[in-house]
């Protein structure tokens, strides 16, 4: 019996919503007004809507099929799961990427697929919705595609002519966390894939000898997803895969997904998922090496098992670690010891370096500024304010942290 | 006092010239009320005239930056925003690097205005949702009805021409209405009336809405910091959140309770698939690099891409050993591809070598690294790595059993002699391997990027092309057999 379009936008939205990537910015500008056809991208994203979970809905998210010949322990579509399955035609796909673009639900389309026979058939079907939508409808809006990392070369650079980021999930932070948990994904495969992702990103940016033109090929680069607790991983070993993965294959973002129950589940799987908490500050260290000039060691030094502290951002836990480097003076301090005070965030600290050239940076200052003045008192000093003996309180952390909670008589 | 009507809530040009005016007679800023009506302006008092004095300046100038700053300021719903940004052009006469003491309380609080401004504009482009209507021509035809807090529908409407053009849309807001119709934006300033909507492809927008959402981690806080409550009246998804919250704990708890069940039957087909047939195992060189693709004698694998083996005809009588792959050959699996390769190359040429006669390789064949900030930065391999990898190298010896290596750097000459050696000892002469190979020594190419001096960089370079045409010398002689 064939369900309803209804049903099928039902089990493959479902199906795709523990990819936590949404991200629609990053890319080239277009629009539809000079060009003809539908949409624009402008730079910074746009989040239609928000999901109770916190997440923010800025594309439509899904698969074009949740049949998968993979049975990777922690997808809610291994081919050991009940889940109902379906799939979608290429031209449905495009069909609702377009009317719901229409109505500004979305700023275009995040497809991904469960593997079908083959690598490339499953490749070529998702190129296919891409190319047609730009092609024939002159769709310019934001398009995101799951890379496979078996897919020949040629259906690669096609996907990245016709997509704005390409994708490719490592999943799990080491070659062994995957072996055991997804037997069919190869760990060398997907470095190998991210590699000439990057190679391609690059050597497309290159304006081209004869026309000074730079030919078109993922300009919002290329991103990937590990999840996080469904193996032993610490945090030090999730995060030193991150800057590797920085490092080798410049991608735009690491994202973190806290594994999540799903229906079904696979008794591979810890019966307990992790504190949301650990992906928040997972993504706050990786903040802090990408913007604030950390290196991951530092951010996971504090502590011998390699895991952020859940009660203290990474910065504050640094700081309170480090704390011969406080008091900070912030009409003195130079960038990247301001980058570092917890409390300052990048645009803070430009606000500071330009308003220094002004006058002496007061306390009142900076609180207009809507800097936390609680938070950021024993780490600096001001004109009119040193910290004196604060930075050397053994409780200082405890003024930080939460405040315990009581026991309740049962 | 001065009192002066503007017309419009949010037109910069009209608050420009006002402020021009004022600025030209020398009206202080705190002389000035400004007030909202119909009358236009100056209504209550003649119209400053500019006149001799006091002192007048020549037409005020301002930084670009402030004209950016108050095109969005002008925008917000403040009434003060207008004597706000009179007072800071009076100011920017007398100081032009005001706006940059982003300490200062007016700078401040027009940057506040302007952030409230921008974020109501973005929430604009975000939570507006168009419904189809019936269309009389051959475009479609959209109307939306949003209610933004500020005057911002004549800034925001550019935003939907260049994203909706191959239709025809209206959208109607208490502070405005924008329409585009055949590809012509209109905008206007008159309050519009709500209209009744209703469009069937919202259901299933909710469709989609109600699936992409996870139970198993409601953040409220976090969707409510994004999407406050002021904005759900006009979005039809937000009818579901309730719901959505409030059945969320039972969803969680039937997945934890649910039973493990019998995979379905297709998984068991697809696991009871013949294994593919093993490939038959290649022979000599080409087998040699299929199976180093799999190593994993040392940790290297795991931080590195691939395995780079080394390159070249399966039987050649020249073989260049280097030290490691660097960036560019882990990401292309190929050796001396990168910086160093070139320099290798064109060294090559120049003494008269064919790099495809040649067998080029390394004695490390995985990227070793520390990362810098983002950067690979590469790091010399331990004696343990270069001992380790040595499995390949006698490997590869033994299948090419070139005449000649030329061993580029200190990691190239231990690994072929098991010593540490100096290299200056060593240097541009022919020492005997065993099984009557011989082997030339130089450095690693790399060593002549890092030089800093150009003129020590031209005479290394030169030492460098002379080594090799000792070895092309060497090779071509008759009666090439290793020196002592």
């Amino acid at each position: 019996m064939q369900r309803t379009l209804t049903e099928r936008l039902a089990i493959l939205s479902d199906a795709a919503k523990y990819d936590a990537s949404c991200a629609s910015s990053g890319t080239e500008k277009r629009d539809s007004a000079r060009s003809g056809g539908l949409g624009s991208t402008e730079g910074s994203g746009i989040c239609h809507a928000y999901a109770p979970d916190g997440r923010c809905i800025s594309l439509l998210k899904i698969l074009l099929t949740n049949f998968c010949i993979y049975d990777c322990a922690y997808c809610i579509n291994r081919s050991s799961s009940n889940v109902a399955r379906a799939r979608f035609t290429a031209e449905e796909v495009i069909w609702l990427t377009l009317e719901f673009y229409r109505r500004n639900y979305i700023e275009g389309l995040f497809l991904s697929s469960g593997i079908i026979r083959s690598s490339d058939h499953t490749m070529e079907q998702m190129v296919r919705v891409a190319r047609e939508l730009r092609t024939t409808h002159g769709f310019r809006g934001y398009i995101h595609l799951k890379t496979i990392p078996e897919a020949s070369p040629a259906l690669i650079e096609e996907a990245g002519l016709y997509a704005d980021r390409l994708s490719i999930n490592i999943e799990m932070p080491t070659d062994a966390g995957l072996a055991s948990l997804a037997p069919e994904k190869r760990p060398a495969g997907i470095r190998r894939a991210m590699a000439g992702l990057r190679t391609k990103i690059e050597e497309m940016g290159e304006p081209t000898l004869r026309t000074k033109a730079r030919r078109r090929f993922a300009p919002a680069g290329q991103s990937t997803q590990v999840i996080v607790g469904a193996d032993a991983a610490s945090d030090a070993t999730i995060l030193s895969t991150s800057g590797r993965l920085y490092g080798s294959y410049g991608l735009r973002r690491v994202y973190y997904s806290g594994f999540s129950p799903i229906p079904d589940a696979s008794s591979r799987l810890p019966p307990q998922k992790p504190p949301l908490m650990r992906e928040h500050r997972l993504y706050q260290a990786d903040w802090l090496f990408r913007f604030y000039g950390f290196g991951i060691e530092e951010i996971t030094a504090a502590r011998p098992d390699g895991m952020l502290d859940l009660d203290l951002d990474p910065k504050l836990a640094w700081a309170l670690a480090h704390r011969e480097r406080f008091p900070v003076d912030v009409n003195r301090a130079p960038r990247e010891m301001l980058l570092r005070v917890p409390g300052f965030g990048v645009k803070v600290v430009q606000a500071i370096l330009a308003a220094r050239r002004h006058r002496r940076v007061r306390l009142e200052d900076l609180g207009r500024l809507r800097v936390s003045l609680r938070k950021v008192r024993p780490f600096i000093a001001t004109a009119d304010w040193t910290p004196l003996r604060l930075i050397d309180r053994l409780d200082l952390g405890a003024l930080f942290r939460p405040a315990p909670e009581q026991m309740a008589l049962l | 006092m001065r009192t002066v009507r503007l017309r419009h809530a949010a037109d910069f040009p009209e608050w420009r010239d006002a402020a021009r005016m004022l600025l030209l007679g020398g009206v202080a800023p705190h002389e000035v009320d400004w007030r909202l009506g119909e009358e236009g302006l100056f209504a209550e008092e003649p119209a400053p005239r500019a006149t001799a004095s006091p002192p007048v300046t020549p037409l005020p100038r301002v930084p670009p930056s402030f004209l950016e700053l108050a095109e969005a300021v002008i925008c917000h719903s403040d009434p003060a925003r207008f004597e706000l940004l009179y007072r800071m052009i009076a100011r920017l006469q007398v100081d032009r690097q005001l706006l940059s003491d982003r300490m200062d309380r007016d700078v401040v609080a027009a940057r506040r205005l302007e952030k409230a401004v921008r974020r109501d504009a973005h929430k604009m482009t975000a939570f507006l949702r168009f419904r189809e209507v019936p269309a009389e021509g051959a475009r479609r035809r959209f109307v939306a009805w949003f209610e933004p807090d500020h005057h911002i529908v004549g800034r925001t409407a550019p935003f939907f021409a260049r994203r909706f053009a191959d239709m025809d849309w209206m959208i109607l807001t208490p502070k405005g209405s924008a329409s585009l119709t055949d590809g012509a934006l209109r905008v206007s300033e008159a309050p519009a009336q709500k209209p009744d909507l209703a469009d069937p492809t919202d259901a299933l927008w909710l469709t989609y809405y109600r699936n992409i959402f996870n139970p198993a981690r409601l953040k409220v806080k976090a969707m409510m910091a994004e999407m406050p409550k002021k904005y759900w009246a006009n979005l039809p998804e937000a009818a579901l959140i309730p719901d959505l919250i409030a059945q969320a704990p039972a969803r969680v708890a039937a997945m934890a309770e649910q039973a493990a069940r019998r995979p379905p039957a297709f998984h068991d087909r697809i696991q009871a698939r013949a294994p593919a047939e093993p490939l038959p195992p290649m022979e000599g060189l080409a087998g040699l690099r299929a199976e180093a693709r799999g190593c994993t004698r040392c940790p290297l694998h795991c931080q590195a891409t691939q395995t780079v083996f080394g390159e070249g005809p399966e039987h050649a009588s020249l073989m260049f050993l280097g030290e490691q792959p660097g960036d560019e050959e882990d990401l292309e699996g190929r050796p001396f591809v990168g910086p160093a390769g070139r320099i290798l190359d064109d060294t090559m040429r120049q003494a008269g070598l064919d790099r495809s006669a040649a067998y080029v390789t390394n004695a490390v064949k995985h990227f070793k690294y520390e990362l810098r900030g983002k950067r690979r930065i590469h790091q010399s391999p331990s004696s343990g790595e270069v001992e380790q990898c040595r499995w390949w190298l006698d490997r590869e010896m033994a299948l090419i059993r070139p005449k000649l290596v030329v061993a580029m750097g200190r990691t190239a000459v231990s690994a072929l002699t098991g010593k540490v050696p100096k290299l200056a000892d060593l240097r541009g002469r022919l020492h005997a391997l065993d099984a009557g190979r011989a082997m030339i020594v130089t450095v690693h190419p790399s060593y002549l990027l890092r030089l800093p001096d150009a003129r020590a960089r031209g005479r290394e370079a030169i030492r460098f092309r002379e080594d090799l045409e000792a070895a092309r010398d060497w090779l071509s002689s008759p009666t090439s057999s290793p020196a002592r």
